[in-house]
């Protein structure tokens, strides 16, 4: 139990590091993942909107959700909602604090990426570059072209190498006015964000206080209670299967006992450890059967009581198994915990 | 125990250290911040004020908020100030040293992006092209006023057409990096000798206030720590207790409705006492469906 009792305690006490060190990562990856990603601009005037804001909205939208996948906390969030009452009521304050700090942490790459991308001014200046007012910064005397044409025109001010319109308003100065009011943007944003978070972290101890030390106990608890429990079932889980395995070659060795005729050879009791290991199977032919018994017809799930020797013992292996295969395979499932 | 002593003796002589790691990281955060950042100015005759002040001001405000947030001891600090009374009472001293100290660490990181902004030059040139007088620059002299606004405001946009065959800009430009720069440098050495003048002098006024403060305001940290590791030891067994209690009923429910000989040999092996009782598939499904569909109560009286 002693080892037990560290591991828990290392994980109570780094768990909230380990969640922020995830959120960490998390957010280092959605600035690498900008980055690495080759922006190209359509340059084409209803396609140029629809992309810079999709670049700008969908990936912030994946991440939060990859964010609650990643989170360990999130089956047992729901595993706490979707109980059934029993005999232990449901504290909603607890299931709100939880989704709270699941969310929050959540939220972090999303944010990072718009940031990213808002400071960057690629996304901004391939959605908004038709709007850009050509009659301040361009040239309001050039010859009059019909909208249409002044459209695909300002569509391709993102992809200079194909820009035609110097005439009309120069590249450079949509360019940097453009950036300009996206970086503007991606500043406001990030210091909206800090101040919410500002606000969040430090108006809770001015009102909720007592609140907030309960739900986060009993978070706590249903935590570890979840992991101490699995813990139990595979301990005893273990111990089944050791009985279980352990009744199985008894079963063989005083099935083949039987089947010979022979006495029960009983170790002389100064054999030592290794010969009682042996479980009474001592040829190759013996050990054969054991093991081809094993595989075709595996023992019930039901342990009996340890009964003395009777010379006619129950046949083991000859009785047919008492529950289909099917439920052995839904047992192996639930105990697969990863 | 003697582990939790090691871990708080750890916690009380670095919990300084760790605070004073997490500023020196956010002012080299702000370094790599202001370094990476794409600073365009966008050359335009009313935007180029609000683009460059904006740049200056903007993120030591964001920085300052991120150092009060990661600093834990705000929070520290925030619960003993708006906690009741109670049977404690609340010494402002305390409160107010705690509230020096995070305050001066989260000021680093904005004086850092302040200072790196000044010394570099480039948002001032942004911010104040526009209002240099243009009778002062040969390129700017012979042009009406309007004009001569909008090629001031082109003055930090090296690469524009209009900028490429102008030598003055590069006068102004170095005009404003020079007033940029010594106002940077200056605003260094008065910092400076403010913290020295004021460590330096800070024993000579009200000593023992300091050190009472300051032992007050580590006893509130280390107390909450205490607090909450107590709380998950404490949670710990409590959930040991009730999974325990768990299996015990589950026993006794089984004992009661099975009708098996009572199992002589139960207390006899070691390696049987971690079953509990439970040797049979459908037990152990009943077991787990109980645990799902009726956990025990709260409770292990």
């Amino acid at each position: 139990m002693d080892k037990f009792r560290m591991i828990f305690q290392f994980f109570q006490s780094n768990q909230e590091s380990f969640m922020n060190g995830i959120c960490g990562i998390m957010a280092l990856a959605s600035t690498q993942m900008y980055s690495a990603f080759d922006f190209n601009c359509p340059c084409l005037p209803h396609y140029n909107l629809a992309y810079g804001l999709g670049i700008l909205l969908v990936p912030p939208f994946i991440l939060f959700l990859l964010g609650f996948v990643l989170n360990n906390n999130i089956s047992m969030l729901a595993e706490e909602w979707r109980r059934p009452q029993g005999q232990r009521g449901k504290d909603p304050a607890v299931l709100r604090y939880m989704f709270c700090s699941m969310a929050q942490r959540a939220m972090i790459a999303p944010a990072v990426w718009v940031s990213v991308t808002l400071l960057d001014g690629k996304c901004i200046t391939c959605a908004f570059c038709t709007s850009v007012p050509v009659e301040t910064l361009g040239n309001a005397s050039h010859p009059r072209l019909s909208q249409g044409e002044i459209q695909r025109v300002l569509a391709r001010i993102p992809c200079k190498e194909i820009y035609n319109g110097q005439q009309l308003i120069a590249n450079e100065v949509a360019i940097r006015y453009l950036r300009c009011i996206s970086q503007a943007l991606g500043w406001c944003f990030v210091l909206l964000m800090t101040t919410l978070a500002f606000l969040v972290r430090s108006l809770r101890p001015c009102f909720s206080q007592a609140a907030f030390l309960k739900s986060r106990y009993w978070s706590h608890y249903i935590d570890i209670e979840r992991k101490l429990f699995d813990e139990t079932c595979a301990e005893h889980a273990r111990s089944f299967a050791k009985v279980c395995i352990q009744q199985f070659f008894e079963g063989m060795s005083t099935d083949l006992v039987a089947a010979r005729c022979h006495l029960p050879r009983k170790a002389p009791a100064n054999a030592g450890e290794a010969t009682e290991k042996l479980l009474g199977i001592t040829d190759q032919g013996t050990m054969n059967m054991a093991l081809k018994s094993w595989h075709r017809c595996k023992p019930p799930l039901h342990l009996h009581p340890p009964a003395l020797p009777t010379g006619n013992g129950w046949a083991g292996e000859g009785q047919p198994p008492m529950h289909p295969s099917a439920p052995r395979k839904e047992t192996a499932a639930y105990y697969s915990w990863v | 125990m003697d582990r939790f002593r090691m871990i708080f003796q750890y916690f009380q002589s670095n919990s300084e250290s760790v605070m004073n790691g997490i500023c020196g990281l956010l002012a080299l955060a702000s370094v790599k911040m202001y370094t990476s950042f794409d600073f365009s100015c966008p050359c335009l005759p009313q935007y180029n004020m609000a683009y460059g002040l904006g740049i200056m001001f903007v993120p030591p405000i964001i920085l300052f908020l991120c150092g009060l947030i990661l600093n834990r001891q705000s929070l520290v600090m925030l619960e003993e100030w708006r906690r009741p009374l109670g049977h404690r009472k609340k010494d402002l001293a305390v409160i107010r040293y705690m509230c020096s100290s995070i305050m001066q660490r989260a000021m680093v990181a904005p004086v850092v992006w302040f200072i790196v902004t000044l010394l570099d030059g480039k948002c001032l040139i942004c911010a104040f092209s526009g209002s240099m007088d243009p009778q002062k620059f040969v390129g700017f002299a012979n042009v009406s006023t309007v004009q001569a606004q909008q090629l001031l405001a082109k003055v930090p946009c090296k690469d524009d057409e209009l900028m490429r065959n102008n030598t003055s800009h590069k006068a102004v430009t170095r005009y404003l990096r020079c007033w940029s720069q010594a106002l940077g440098w200056t605003i260094l050495l008065i910092l400076i000798i403010a913290a020295f003048l004021a460590r330096w002098l800070r024993p000579c006024f009200n000593q023992a206030t300091l050190l009472q403060a300051r032992h007050w305001s580590n006893y509130i940290d280390i107390e909450q720590k205490i607090f909450e590791e107590t709380c998950c030891e404490h949670s710990r067994l409590f959930a040991h207790k009730c999974i325990l209690h768990f299996f015990e009923s589950m026993r006794q429910e089984i004992k009661l409705h099975s009708f098996s000989l009572p199992r002589e040999g139960e207390g006899a092996e070691g390696g049987e006492d971690l079953l509990r009782g439970i040797t049979d598939q459908d037990q152990v499904n009943k077991l787990l469906k109980t645990w799902y569909y009726e956990k025990p109560p709260l409770d292990v009286s």
